[in-house]
């Protein structure tokens, strides 16, 4: 069979790349996602003074010195969208990698452990109670002012729900034949949770990870939006879409730009994941696809 | 024959909010060095959970459990976790019924076997793999170079549960558990497997527990079988003697219910009927008499141990003569006489 042809030893991530490659709506997602990573590290570079006040061309139209037009303080729209990307980006990735971290290392315990499992359960009822963008702005008001601020309130919110879903996966796995059968061969705590369990819960955990660095652009564009948080003259979509809320009748591209970019990213970030969990699932054969 | 497994007066007891349930009530047995022995019953007996009591993978809350399990000299019922870990895949190897579901489909097999290697006999990366690739070639898979790196998707349910036992056998425990290795594959597959731990049992000089409901199986591999109904043992002895001279109501049962002996071609399968007692509250007499078409009066009383039929041949059912007499015209009875 061409399935045992091609068993010849290889390193996953290469076939990996290139089933990604195949894959049109995860290439444009990737390539959209490098080109803002790339705008957000070169913003320098790339646009001019964001925070440079232009009293004399306020609102004015795109020129030569300013692409996307300039907003009411006269401050360059691209040149802030640039760099509103830095905190966009920063806060997502952030939170993903911090609700991950934090979400598995609980959701993996929760699901071992009997008793404590119960406790962590409950306190996340608790939390999931609550709106996350309310607990989000209620930690952001406590806590002192400034980015890192913004993405320890998000990340808060959406932890547990990254414990539930772990812990329900590993309830599952924890169960599977192939789990006694390893305990049967003598494998122990942390070897058997790292090799037998955790890859069993990776595809949805990416999935959720990556639905938290969604939900975190956009909760950070909202904190922004109300003032809360980061600072308003720190260039951020959200803040953007806040200053241009006064002036939408004369120039509701100030709106656009940052709320499409919005849109786009928070898109993007959404369908990779959903092909990424499909592709990362060793049981869809991926080496019969290739 | 030297012991090298010997189980005494276990007793096991589920406890759960609505009472115990007895799962096993006094067993004994022991397994010689080089023997198959088969463990015989239907669902809900205690051959698995038996198994589960060697290999210490009872859900430790509920499962209560007395008695002394003998691997040699250690009573594995005193060891600790950490202290059993060193003895499941090392000195017991298991090997579970569905080969579809018991390897781990994020890994290649030819790491899950290395892995047993390297937890056990502490081999460096390279050693454990040229273990794998031995015991891939021993356990009869072909081109095992190639099948080190395949995943257990890509493999057939036989090839599957050959790498199971490559696992089980890669530190060469001195035990091998098989529960039921061959309910989830085809008969010819079957044949193949039971056939392969024979051999293996030869070539490793290991001892077997084969935990099956089919006594086709116990017939063509086993040396001594046990008989198991409701947690008791009821009958155990060489497969040779309790074939031709069956003592206990429940084997007789179990010996008129296979398909193609004293039935004609369209005839009704035999069956016994009735099914298997609760086990929370136990009478103290034979579990099986309610469903036993030579039970007596005297069978609902308290029953005496287990006496001897022959050498070795022991039988718990107190009306032995008269089950033997019914069933002594048996085709398979008298193929073994």
């Amino acid at each position: 069979m061409a399935i045992i042809e091609s068993a010849v030893p290889s390193h996953p991530v290469g076939p990996l790349l290139r089933h990604m490659g195949r894959n049109r709506a995860i290439t444009l997602c990737c390539l959209f996602l490098i080109v803002l990573v790339l705008l957000a590290i070169f913003a320098p570079v790339v646009a001019g003074d964001p925070l440079k006040i232009d009293p004399a061309h306020r609102l004015s139209s795109p020129e030569a010195g300013a692409i996307w037009g300039r907003d009411h303080l006269g401050r360059d729209v691209f040149a802030r969208a640039v760099y509103g990307t830095r905190v966009s980006l920063l806060v997502g990735f952030s939170v993903a990698i911090l609700t991950t971290v934090f979400g598995v290392a609980i959701g993996v315990y929760a699901g071992l452990s009997r008793i404590g499992g119960a406790i962590v359960m409950r306190l996340t009822d608790a939390m999931m109670a609550i709106p996350a963008i309310l607990l989000a702005i209620a930690f952001a008001s406590i806590l002192n002012a400034g980015l890192l601020t913004v993405i320890i309130a998000i990340a808060i919110p959406e932890i547990p729900r990254m414990v539930r879903l772990v812990r329900s996966v590993v309830l599952g796995v924890r169960s599977q034949p192939h789990v006694t059968a390893a305990i049967s061969i003598g494998t122990s705590g942390l070897a058997l949770i790292w090799r037998h369990i955790l890859p069993g819960t990776m595809g949805p955990v990416l999935v959720q990870a990556t639905y938290a660095c969604a939900s975190a652009i956009i909760a950070s564009a909202v904190l922004s939006f109300l003032g809360v948080g980061i600072s308003p003259e720190v260039p951020s979509w959200g803040g953007m879409m806040a200053d241009a809320r006064s002036t939408f009748r004369v120039q509701p591209v100030l709106m656009l730009y940052p709320g499409v970019l919005l849109s786009l990213l928070v898109l993007a970030v959404n369908i990779l994941g959903d092909r990424l969990s499909d592709t990362l699932d060793p049981r869809k054969s991926r080496r019969t696809s290739l | 024959m030297t012991d090298t497994l010997s189980v005494e007066h276990l007793n096991l007891t589920f406890e759960n909010e609505n009472g115990a349930v007895l799962a096993l009530d006094e067993i004994s047995f022991s397994l010689a060095r080089g023997e198959i022995l088969s463990l015989v019953g239907e669902s809900g007996c205690g051959k698995s959970v038996t198994a589960m009591a060697i290999m210490g993978l009872l859900p430790p809350g509920s499962a209560k459990i007395s008695g002394s399990i003998r691997l040699g000299p250690t009573n594995l019922l005193d060891l600790n976790e950490a202290e059993l870990r060193n003895v499941r895949g090392n000195r017991i190897g298991m090997v579970f019924q569905d080969p579809m579901t018991s390897l781990d489909p994020v890994h290649t097999v030819g790491m899950q076997i290395a892995e047993v290697v390297q937890r056990h006999r502490g081999a460096d990366a390279k050693a454990a793999r040229s273990r794998a690739l031995e015991m891939l070639d021993l356990v009869r898979i072909p081109d095992a170079r190639n099948r080190l790196q395949a995943y257990p998707h890509e493999l057939s349910g036989g090839m599957r549960q050959r790498v199971m036992i490559a696992m089980a056998l890669a530190c060469n425990p001195e035990v091998l558990i098989a529960d039921e290795p061959t309910t989830a594959l085809d008969v010819t597959v079957q044949a193949q497997i039971l056939e392969l731990i024979g051999e293996l049992k030869s070539e490793l000089s290991m001892s077997v527990i084969l935990i099956t409901h089919d006594l086709g199986v116990v017939a063509s591999t086993a040396d001594r079988m046990m008989v198991m109904y409701a947690g008791r043992i009821v009958e155990e002895g060489p497969v040779e003697r309790v074939f031709s001279r069956p003592s206990h109501g429940y084997t007789a049962g179990l010996l008129q219910s296979l398909p193609g002996y004293g039935s004609t071609l369209r005839s009704h399968l035999t069956e016994i009927a009735g099914s298997v007692p609760r086990l929370d509250h136990r009478n103290p007499g034979c579990t099986f008499a309610p469903r036993c078409r030579f039970a007596t009066g005297h069978c609902n009383a308290p029953l005496p141990d287990a006496h001897e039929i022959g050498a070795n041949h022991r039988s718990l059912c107190i009306r032995d003569t008269a089950v033997f007499e019914a069933i002594s015209n048996h085709e398979i009875v008298r193929a073994w006489a």
